[in-house]
């Protein structure tokens, strides 16, 4: 890779950071996984946990005590999907 | 930074290694980030929900992934097609000026540019702070000054510096003769802030 100081600079201000926030929901998913795990098989299996969940996922969430983070709505919304 | 490669890094998360995939998300959430808000220019609420999402099928479907060695185009291509589902969900019609022109360019330059990052690992705590402090969370010479306690001048120069071995780390057979000279102690080339 052969570049001038100028184009580095550049391609440093091509990547900035990131809200910390975005960086640590994405790190503590493994973490959550196996709790998600537990709600999903009880939304699989409940009629009425299912019914909550798709009325308001994330309000399932607080109720089970699971901040409902992008990061985790979104790993739920995928195991969920048909 | 972990320097394993992206398939040691790969092989560590598939065996359950929470901390290898702490590592995984350090190494590429930038180049998530900027490929959804730079190329996409997704605002910022959707730009958070594809980054989260991105994140969320890679750790799913990370057993699926043939190669290691190929985690960087394959992030890439599950950004891309999260902005895009984002994009055709949200329904919304951009202004021909304002669809992305050349996305593979645009990653395209996002790949060199992670190339870059991943170099800045390879200098002192130092160096790799001052630089990723003024180009790539915008903070000014008098804000890093005042938390290293340095004059502001100082801090260009320290850039200057750093700046130098960061090429030199990329490129160490360049031509030093040859090669442009950034920024003076002013900071003019660098751009002041």
């Amino acid at each position: 890779m052969t570049t001038s100081e100028e184009q580095i600079a550049k391609l440093l201000r091509a990547l900035p950071a990131v809200p910390a926030g975005w960086v640590q929901a994405a790190k503590e998913l493994p973490a959550v996984r196996l709790e998600l795990e537990t709600i999903v098989e009880r939304i699989e299996s409940d009629e009425r946990a299912r019914a909550l969940a798709v009325a308001d996922l994330e309000a399932m969430l607080r109720a089970e005590g699971v901040e409902p983070t992008p990061v985790v709505v979104a790993h739920l919304r995928r195991r969920l999907a048909p | 930074m972990d320097a394993a490669s992206d398939a040691q890094l790969v092989a560590r998360c598939r065996a359950g290694d929470q901390e290898a995939w702490g590592v995984l998300v350090d190494r590429y959430a930038r180049y998530v980030h900027a490929i959804v808000v730079r190329v996409y220019r997704l605002d910022s609420h959707d730009a958070e929900d594809v980054f989260q999402e991105v994140f969320a099928r890679a750790f799913e479907r990370l057993d699926t992934l043939r190669d290691g060695d190929a985690l960087r185009p394959w992030i890439a291509q599950t950004a891309r097609n999260c902005a895009v589902d984002t994009l055709r969900r949200s329904g919304r019609e951009l202004p021909v000026d304002e669809v992305p022109e050349d996305v593979d360019d645009g990653v395209a330059r996002l790949d060199e540019a992670l190339t870059v990052h991943a170099a800045l690992d390879r200098l002192s705590v130092e160096c790799h702070e001052i630089l990723d402090r003024f180009f790539c969370r915008d903070e000014s010479y008098r804000t890093i000054g005042a938390d290293l306690d340095l004059p502001p001048g100082t801090i260009a120069s320290r850039i200057a510096r750093c700046l130098s071995r960061l090429r030199d780390v990329l490129d160490p057979g360049g031509d030093r003769a040859g090669r442009k000279r950034t920024p003076t102690t002013s900071g003019e080339q660098v751009g002041q802030r």
